[in-house]
């Protein structure tokens, strides 16, 4: 079975439902403390939500220089397929393993409700699942989830397709600017998720896994997970015999 | 031989980056009857003491700090302050 590992900084809070959500998904969860220097073999990583080292200095910063992420670095390069969702993103941006970065919410306050996303590409090993372009319901619960980075940087990601989802409308259009309704944290063209140049790293604002069981009234976010799943178990398989050997 | 330098980092956002807790903080001057306050930036401070052969080697050590560490290049500045000795500290002069 597909091994896919969740890292657990100190402070993360997501990481019971980053589990849980891959078992949904029909894969193995494999948990991968802070201070692990190796990833476990495992054939894909989640960065969860929470507050990594309680967030001191700046989100994500302390995270980012962690044993664990020295080997997420290393695993990334090498093509491995990383998720980073709400502060697994902001440990992403600053590790500079995906563009730009995550300010204040443009109100100040934390936000915790459900928003709409949609998808810019259906062909990514986060997104390959979902079938259409209508808009995901999915929660975000964040004080930091601002999307930022420079203009050119931003027509850079819209003409590499890097912008994986945006915050959309109720009609399942890009939120407009400053529709704070639809885009509560005033992310900069409406960026709730971003991808690497190499397509294999994503950073992702809203909850996914928070959203990935209907008995809990939502199951909007498992496809997300399971694309993941999808990609990591199709990658595994063409690594060979011997990872797979590896991998039990 | 070794010495010990203390310093102080300041980081700001940089221009043109929205500054939002800046913009909540100039929105209260109504209430303390004051105007012609603007444009205000809210940062952080950060003290440390090094310990080092020299002042060059010292200097080096909170500027790689300033840059990787306590700061975000993409979303701040930052400017290294030398301060003045406590009792027991080496200081390097104030420039």
């Amino acid at each position: 079975m597909t091994r896919i590992g969740v890292v657990i900084f100190p402070g993360s809070n997501g990481d019971a439902d980053a589990l849980h959500a891959i078992e949904l998904a029909g894969a193995e969860p494999v948990p991968l403390w802070h201070e692990s220097a190796t990833l476990d073999g495992v054939a894909a990583v989640i960065l969860p939500g929470g507050f990594a080292y309680g967030d001191y200095l700046r989100a994500g910063v302390i995270a980012r220089f962690s044993p664990v992420m020295r080997a997420v670095a290393a695993f990334a390069a090498g093509g491995g397929f990383v998720l980073g969702i709400c502060n697994g993103f902001q440990v992403l941006a600053e590790a500079g393993l995906v563009p730009g970065a995550l300010l204040r919410n443009r109100a100040l306050r934390f936000l915790g409700r459900d928003v709409l996303i949609v998808p810019e590409r259906l062909d990514t090993p986060f997104t390959r699942a979902i079938t259409g372009r209508g808009p995901l319901r999915i929660p975000i619960a964040h004080g930091e989830g601002c999307y930022f980075a420079d203009e050119a940087t931003l027509d850079g990601l819209e003409r590499d397709g890097q912008v994986l989802f945006r915050y959309a409308d109720q009609d399942g259009g890009r939120a407009a600017a400053g529709d704070e309704r639809s885009n509560p944290n005033g992310s900069l063209r409406a960026i709730a998720g971003v991808l690497n140049p190499a397509g294999n790293v994503a950073g992702l604002m809203p909850h996914p896994e928070r959203a990935a069981e209907s008995v809990l009234g939502n199951d909007a976010g498992l496809v997300i997970i399971c694309s993941l799943v999808e990609a990591a178990a199709e990658r595994e398989m063409a690594a060979g015999p011997a990872l797979v050997g590896t991998t039990g | 031989m070794s010495a010990s330098f203390r310093y102080a980092v300041n980081v700001a956002p940089k221009a043109g980056i929205l500054d939002p807790q800046g913009r909540a903080v100039e929105h209260s001057l109504p209430h303390l009857g004051v105007s012609g306050v603007s444009a205000i930036r809210v940062g952080r401070r950060i003290e440390l003491t090094v310990e080092a052969a020299d002042v060059a080697a010292a200097r080096a050590v909170v500027e790689r700090l300033a840059g990787e560490l306590l700061s975000n290049p993409l979303i701040e500045v930052y400017h290294v302050e030398p301060l003045g000795a406590a009792s027991s500290l080496v200081a390097e002069a104030p420039r």
